[in-house]
């Protein structure tokens, strides 16, 4: 029981240490069974039914691989991983250099920067569905003058989309980028000044490489983010305009969640296969998102 | 030692739970005594409170959001009197067979569901109890929209019906100097609302309501007005099961009344593609349009509701059918038909099936039970039905005296419907933007092509 101390904490002491090493599986058992009973219990039950063929869960009958093969040659879903794929790029720059811009700008003095934090955070507390009708209103209002109207054409949808996410996002990650940038040591900075550095070159050899971090964690999450996003698309455009392509119908700006969604909604024979859609999706997006952490976590570097 | 202490503690923690876990989902406890003795022949009118009607309880997953209220009144009242518990919940608008697919997959699963056509029976046969020769079913006056199974079990009944048309604010049409009786025809409609649209900045009310494509009011076209062109082709080929393929043959009869709704409207067309249903009903309520295609359900929002603060004479609405420029169709009656079938969950407890089938009785046959269904559902096809107060039903009625033939709900084959609708919707919606014959175009490759995908997709 003599592990290395952890030194300079207040829990190091004797009296704390020794009940918590003992009884700990008295405080972590609740939580471990919400964890199997909400998380690890359905994802397995929901890997289970990928292959099956059911309505409801407990009628589920075993067929195979089927589901997948269905789920694949499916050009709604080819098509919304496209869209997807391209509004999670679109996204990811966008919402990562504004919300670098905004930080950048207000770790800087300026008169009432705290007012301006709160503000460009403040979206983040609206949720998706609202935000998505909302900005349907805006956005249908805009183009009534154009004598159009959102679900008119996918761009219009796509384009929505990206302003609806980056308007939502950059708040958030702008905070990240704030403390990130309030943890770039001041003296590395004055050196850089002293041996004759302009602007831009503390910015991206100083500034950058030390709030890699941040950088890591912003792009993991809008990267996630935006291939989870089903609210906002759901409530925005719904996947319309839904046009015919060589017999097969596709809604336009669907994005993968929401072709999920809807397939289930189809009836009972596709069940099954938008559950193997979900298995799909959820490789496909822990595999992006380990690649992405590796790739950025190279670049960091230590203080 | 301590060690093992705490994962014994853990573990007894563990077993409590699931202990806990255990009483709390047990059924109710059985009766000792055999449940099937009480026939639905003793009416549960006839029981005292102290002997309720079963020792089951009801669960009706409602389908209307309209008649929730009625509904929770009726089930209140019932529990009050036979101390049977009914519980009603509403699934939210246009999301029923998603609640229905979670509250089934559910320990106390609805008792009492909504199966509204062949799609819902292809779902929900196994879940179906056969209602052949059940009390309620013996009340029926008709059997003609019951679904059956294969076997020709009965397995849904109907119990109510309903009919849509373009309601007529007979009042305003009298101001603009035309009669009911003007109107026997698509020609005579149009001559009609192309006099009243051109005179409507002198009469300060437009021909039709706006035809708002916004998910609220959309339906009405995707789902009802199409379904009347539908209805033509389905009689000229003897279609009665749902189709693999049609051929759109009365597409530009669509396109006819379509263009009449749009253009006889003091509302813009490129507006209408975020016009709401709320925004219609309010321009015929508010008296600024003479025509407005809805259902007989609307009559409560335009007579009764005083929150909606229309409250209109119902003696100045009328319904009139959906006229499109088909040959023979003076002789059209209104669009008749139901999506209001209940279904009993054959998979529920002895008693609970019991106690569900004793409160369908009473509702089909209580004075309590057939004053709701009249008041809140209009035509109910039940023996002690009382006369509905709804002007739609009764204009229904009218036209089925008269002996013009009923409009069949087409819409009822629809595959896949709800993707179906949404591309007709977006078709239409672009076309009414810019009518022009490309479009219209895509609007018939929506309805027929898109048919043929959704069979597809349905079936595969």
């Amino acid at each position: 029981m003599s592990r290395k101390r952890n030194d300079g904490t207040m829990v190091n002491s004797r009296l704390i240490r020794r009940p918590i090493q003992r009884w700990f599986p008295v405080f972590i058992l609740p939580t471990f069974i919400c964890f199997i009973i909400g998380f690890i219990w359905p994802f397995i039950q929901g890997i289970y039914l990928s292959f099956c063929k059911f309505n409801v869960a407990k009628d589920a009958q075993w067929i195979g691989i089927q589901n997948y093969v269905k789920a694949l040659s499916d050009p709604g879903f080819i098509h919304a991983f496209w869209n997807t794929a391209a509004f999670a790029v679109v996204s990811i720059i966008l919402i990562n250099v504004i919300a670098f811009a905004i930080a950048f700008a207000l770790t800087h003095k300026m008169r009432g920067s705290n007012l301006f934090r709160t503000v460009f955070f403040m979206p983040n507390l609206i949720g998706g569905v609202v935000l998505g009708y909302i900005w349907s209103l805006i956005f249908d209002g805009i183009l009534k003058y154009y004598s159009t109207y959102l679900t008119a054409n996918a761009t219009y949808g796509f384009w929505g989309l990206v302003i609806l996410v980056a308007w939502q996002q950059i708040g958030y990650m702008m905070i990240i980028y704030i403390a990130g940038l309030q943890a770039v040591p001041e003296d590395m900075l004055e050196a850089a000044e002293i041996d004759g550095a302009n602007g831009w070159q503390k910015l991206f050899r100083v500034t950058i490489p030390n709030v890699m971090p941040s950088i890591t964690i912003c792009t993991f999450l809008t990267l996630t983010n935006s291939f989870k996003m089903f609210d906002q698309n759901l409530a925005l455009t719904g996947g319309l305009p839904q046009v015919i392509q060589n017999g097969a119908k596709i809604n336009m700006t669907e994005l993968l969640a929401l072709n999920i969604y809807s397939t289930y909604n189809i009836n009972k024979n596709w069940h099954g296969v938008a559950q193997a859609k979900a298995v799909i999706f959820f490789l496909l997006v822990a595999v992006l998102a380990i690649v992405q952490l590796t790739a950025t976590r190279r670049k960091e570097v230590q203080q | 030692m301590k060690k093992a202490l705490a994962f014994l503690v853990a573990a007894m923690m563990l077993v409590a739970c699931v202990g806990c876990n255990n009483t709390t989902t047990e059924p109710t406890p059985a009766p000792t005594v055999d449940e099937p003795t009480t026939t639905p022949e003793t009416t549960p009118e006839a029981q005292t409170p102290e002997t309720p009607a079963a020792t089951g309880s009801v669960y009706y997953l409602n389908f209307k959001p309209e008649a929730d209220a009625a509904w929770q009144a009726l089930a209140e009242s019932y529990t009050a009197q036979f101390g049977v518990p009914v519980k009603v919940v509403t699934a939210a608008s246009g999301t029923y067979s998603d609640t229905l697919n979670a509250q089934m997959g559910k320990e106390g699963a609805p008792t009492l569901f909504q199966c509204g056509n062949a799609q819902g029976l292809a779902d929900w046969n196994d879940y179906m109890l056969d209602l052949t020769d059940t009390a309620v079913y013996n009340e029926m006056t008709t059997d003609e929209y019951n679904l059956h199974d294969e076997t020709g079990a009965v397995k849904a009944i109907a119990y109510c019906y309903e009919s849509y048309g373009i309601i007529v604010n007979t009042a305003l049409l009298k101001q603009a100097g035309y009669e009911l009786t003007d109107i026997t025809d698509f020609a005579s409609l149009k001559a009609v609302a192309d006099d009243i649209h051109a005179r409507s900045a002198e009469l300060g009310f437009d021909a039709f309501s706006s035809a708002g494509l916004d998910p609220s009011s959309s339906w009405r076209f995707s789902g009802h007005l199409v379904s009347v062109p539908l209805f033509y082709e389905f009689r000229d080929d003897g279609v009665t099961e749902q189709p693999a393929t049609i051929k759109g043959t009365y597409i530009d009869n669509f396109r006819q009344i379509w263009d009449l709704y749009i253009t006889d409207s003091a509302a813009n067309p490129t507006s209408l593609s975020t016009s709401t249903g709320d925004e219609s009903e309010a321009e015929f309520g508010q008296g600024k349009a003479v025509f407005y295609q809805n259902g007989s359900w609307e009559y409560s929002n335009l007579v009764l509701r005083e929150d909606l603060g229309f409250m209109m004479n119902a003696d100045d609405l009328a319904m009139i059918p959906i006229y499109c420029g088909v040959e023979g169709e003076e002789k059209a009656g209104l669009c008749s038909g139901t999506e209001n079938l209940w279904a009993v969950n054959s998979q529920a407890s002895e008693e609970d099936i019991q106690a569900t089938l004793d409160f369908l009785y009473w509702v089909v046959t209580s004075d309590e039970g057939t004053q709701m269904l009249a008041d809140n559902l209009g035509a109910v096809p039940f023996k002690s039905a009382k006369v509905p107060a709804n002007s739609f039903c009764a204009s229904a009625q009218e036209y089925a005296f008269a002996g013009n033939y009923n409009v069949a709900w087409a819409f009822n084959h629809t595959p896949n419907v709800d993707s179906w609708r949404a591309g007709v919707v977006t078709a239409l919606t672009a076309y009414t933007a810019d009518p022009s014959d490309a479009n219209w175009e895509a609007v018939k490759t929506a309805v027929v092509e898109g048919w043929a995908i959704e069979y597809a997709a349905q079936n595969g």
